[in-house]
């Protein structure tokens, strides 16, 4: 009974291998379709193309004269032939700035700081305002941006943790041998003195305009600000 | 930092303003930029091709040439452009670089030809781009082998007349063309290796029956001469083996060496033989030992190319034939299993065990098919059936990569050899053309120096034949001239008589004036030999026509004295006067001579002797 039954169970398990194989040879030359999902259509990757607007506006909008335009427009298509940064490239690019450290936390806060629509890309005319103000703008608008970055959540408030996270990607930036050597409590510290300064009714949060005047009221920081004037 | 992000620098700095209001101490001072240029265009003329770019792209990198201050050098003020006189198909390349970042090497240019280009614009070739590189190593380590080759062969030909004893017999044992007695030694040898291989093998043919016993192998009817035979063999084959033991240079390694090891097990058996005879039970496994005499037949790669190539393939393909046996034996365990269980069921199967199967599953997977194990039942004959279909499929997989590889090495080998052979042909069209250009060198100082008499003279009609030749032609010419007179030597073509002469003539006097005129007084110059090629080699009237410039020189330049280096250069100028006698522009004039008494020979030109 027992060397039947293998022997029959083996015949079974034969034919069955055999019919799923031609099943399978059949399917790879492409005389049937086996597949349910369609992966190829996934790989057509919508291979977005942005253009930006006439440089006669952009240089109406911006500060930046038209030339100036050019160099920055070549740049950006260079790493961006596609017209976009999405924020992998924003941070690759920003990363080789800094070689020695990890610039991609602050890279991040960047690019949500200059994706005023938050689309996740960031166009050649975001790009160019944002540099337009930063590098041409008024003291007020500077300070106004600079507000928006820290503000990591854009609820018009700067807490502590938004603070130690923004103070952290800095420090992080300059990597792990440094001299002297970073200490676990420096950016908290950090944070501390900066609130001190900051925060003028002791709240716990900043606000615009507490932004605002202490950063007036500080000397050094007025003058950093006009450090990247000429930048062009 | 990249240089296709350098334009991203802007961005960068500017972003640096957020940290300015959680910063505690002052910032440093921003660099001002002096040079306040704009972004300008520049023309890069490559050989006629013009490129252009912007400024900063070429200053991305300022440690190459297009981006550093060298590249002022080749600034042609006239066109405001920079002129390069190289090879525009690779600037185009060495320019991508420039602009995007990434160095590609393209396939259909030579190897030496891109590298000479990088050299020259200051680029390392380390940073051609992952896509090009492997393509780039490939064909650099290519041309390094050749050269490698090259250079072998080119030692091996060259004479190293300081080899002691031992090197020299190192040399003849590994290149057998060297000597005529390496050559007969490789031929004995190989002799040799043949004659014992073909006795091992006759030995066992059965060789006809004696009358009252069975059918007797050849090895045990003629035993003494099989065994004198054999002994002949491991004489020679000890002896070279102890020749070469000798002349190795380092005996250590030789002894670890390949041949060496199939040298020592091909003639161990026999003394092994010798010494175990009288021992009755070991005779068994002495008997054994004799199929290693078989290893004599290795022996052989010495002697053939390609049994060495067909060893380095498979060296070099060790992994394929690792994934071959792994893929082959895992097949072989399943099939086996399977056929094992399929056929356990039918009666008197031969299938007895797993091992048992194993051989059916070899000989079904090399498509032999003997037939000695066949399944019975259906599920069986399903499996044995793939089973061979998989195996066809399993060995033809890993063979062509091992194929491949020999194909490559063999046809290294054969383009080795090709070029070794073609060397030789191409190195006496070389020569050829060496000397033609020497010549040329000879002839025109023969032209050079009339031109200088022509114009001492003041007959400047004739000058137009010292034009002839190309202005860097003639300075080139005098520089060999200046040559020639600092060491008081001169140059000649192929002649070991006159260049004996010359040799003995090293100081700046010239010792034996009277003897050496005498020569030239004795030999007429009546006539003049009508070989037209420049070579002087077999050139019977040289020494006779060796002074006959002589008194030219002193004629035509009065005012130095005859140093004796210009008599070296006259006799080369006479002989090639003699040889450019059939010129027509100058043998139609006669040269001019002073009124110093002449015998001037009639003919094609005027010469003379004089004390």
């Amino acid at each position: 009974m027992r060397p039947e039954g293998e022997a029959e169970g083996l015949q079974t398990l034969g034919i069955v291998v055999v019919l799923c194989s031609s099943l399978k040879l059949l399917h790879y030359l492409g005389l049937i379709d086996l597949s349910d999902d369609k992966i190829e259509d996934e790989l057509e990757m919508t291979m977005v193309c942005h253009r930006p607007e006439g440089l006669e506006q952009l240089e109406a909008q911006t500060n930046f004269t038209k030339r100036e335009l050019q160099v920055l427009y070549r740049g950006f298509k260079n790493e961006c032939p596609s017209g976009v940064v999405n924020e992998e490239t924003f941070k690759q690019i920003y990363a080789q700035f800094f070689p020695h450290g990890d610039a991609s936390m602050y890279a991040h806060y960047l690019f949500h700081a200059f994706d005023t629509t938050q689309t996740g890309s960031v166009k050649f005319e975001d790009f160019v305002t944002a540099l337009s103000i930063l590098l041409r703008g008024t003291v007020h608008e500077k300070l106004r941006w600079t507000f928006n970055l820290y503000d990591i959540n854009k609820d018009g408030y700067i807490n502590k943790e938004e603070m130690m996270d923004i103070v952290k990607a800095i420090y992080d930036m300059m990597g792990k041998y440094t001299y002297p050597v970073l200490k676990e409590d420096t950016p908290r510290q950090h944070v501390d003195v900066f609130f001190q300064k900051m925060d003028k009714n002791k709240d716990g949060i900043v606000t615009l305009d507490e932004f605002l005047e202490s950063c007036q009221e500080d000397d050094n920081i007025m003058r950093s600000l006009q450090l990247f004037q000429n930048v062009m | 930092m990249a240089a296709g992000v350098a334009a991203w620098l802007p961005f960068a700095r500017a972003a640096a303003i957020g940290w300015m209001p959680v910063a505690n101490c002052p910032m440093p001072l921003a660099p001002a930029d002096k040079s306040k240029r704009q972004d300008e265009l520049i023309v890069l003329n490559v050989s006629g091709r013009r490129f252009q770019t912007w400024r900063t792209t070429l200053e991305r990198y300022p440690d190459t040439l297009l981006g550093s201050t060298e590249k002022e050098f080749f600034f042609n003020e006239d066109t405001k452009e920079y002129f390069f006189d190289r090879d525009p198909e690779v600037f185009r390349c060495v320019l991508n670089f420039y602009r995007t970042g990434k160095l590609h090497y393209p396939r259909y240019e030579c190897i030496s030809a891109y590298d000479d280009e990088l050299a020259f614009y200051g680029i390392l070739p380390e940073i051609i781009g992952d896509c090009c590189y492997e393509e780039y190593k490939d064909r650099k380590r290519e041309n390094a082998e050749r050269l490698m080759d090259d250079n072998d062969s080119e030692n091996n030909q060259e004479s190293m007349p300081s080899l002691s004893f031992r090197q020299t017999m190192w040399r003849a044992f590994e290149n057998p063309h060297t000597s005529t007695l390496a050559l007969v030694f490789y031929y004995v040898t190989g002799f040799f290796i043949a004659v014992s291989v073909i006795t091992n093998v006759v030995e066992t043919v059965p060789c006809g029956t004696v009358p009252g016993s069975k059918e007797l192998p050849c090895g045990e009817r003629y035993s003494v001469a099989f065994f004198c035979l054999d002994t002949a063999c491991v004489m020679i084959f000890t002896v070279e083996y102890l020749l070469r033991l000798f002349a190795a240079p380092s005996r250590y390694r030789f002894i670890r060496s390949v041949m060496s090891i199939i040298d020592v097990v091909a003639i161990m058996p026999y003394y092994i033989g010798l010494v175990m005879t009288n021992n009755e039970d070991v005779s068994g496994a002495f008997v054994t030992l004799r199929v290693f005499r078989v290893f004599r037949i290795f022996k052989f790669s010495r002697h053939s190319q390609g049994l060495r190539i067909l060893g380095y393939t498979l060296k070099s393909c060790a992994s394929e034939l690792g994934f071959l046996l792994f893929s082959l034996t895992m097949a072989i365990i399943i099939f086996a299993t399977v056929m094992f269980y399929a056929e356990k069921g039918s009666s008197a199967s031969k299938f007895t065990s797993i091992p048992a199967s194993f051989w059916y599953t070899i000989v079904t997977m090399t498509t032999l098919g003997y037939g000695d194990m066949v399944p019975k039942t259906i599920a069986g004959k399903i499996f044995g059936s793939i089973c061979s279909l998989s195996g066809v499929l399993v060995i033809a997989l890993p063979v062509p990569v091992i194929v491949s590889n020999f194909s490559r090495i063999y046809h290294q080998n054969q383009r080795a050899d090709k070029r070794r052979a073609q060397k030789k042909a191409r190195l006496a069209r070389i020569r050829v053309a060496k000397t033609g250009s020497s010549n040329a060198y000879l002839h025109s100082k023969r032209n050079g120096l009339l031109t200088e008499a022509l114009e001492l003279m003041g007959t400047p009609e004739e000058e137009h034949m010292g034009k002839t030749t190309s202005l860097i032609e003639s300075q080139h010419h005098h520089l060999l001239h200046c040559l020639e007179k600092t060491t008081g030597l001169s140059y000649l073509v192929d002649d070991p008589l006159l260049s004996v002469r010359t040799s003995t003539i090293k100081n700046h006097e010239f010792i034996d004036e009277q003897m050496f005129e005498q020569n030239c007084m004795e030999s007429s110059m009546q006539n003049y030999p009508s070989t037209r090629s420049p070579s002087l080699s077999s050139h019977p009237g040289l020494t006779t026509t060796c002074c006959s410039r002589r008194s030219k020189k002193t004629t035509h330049l009065p005012n130095s004295n005859l140093p004796a280096t210009r008599l070296r250069s006259m006799q080369e100028l006479s002989t090639i006067h003699i040889q450019g006698s059939e010129q027509p522009s100058l043998t139609t004039r006669p040269l001019p001579t002073t009124s110093n008494e002449s015998q001037g020979i009639q003919g094609k030109t005027k010469v003379k002797c004089h004390k």
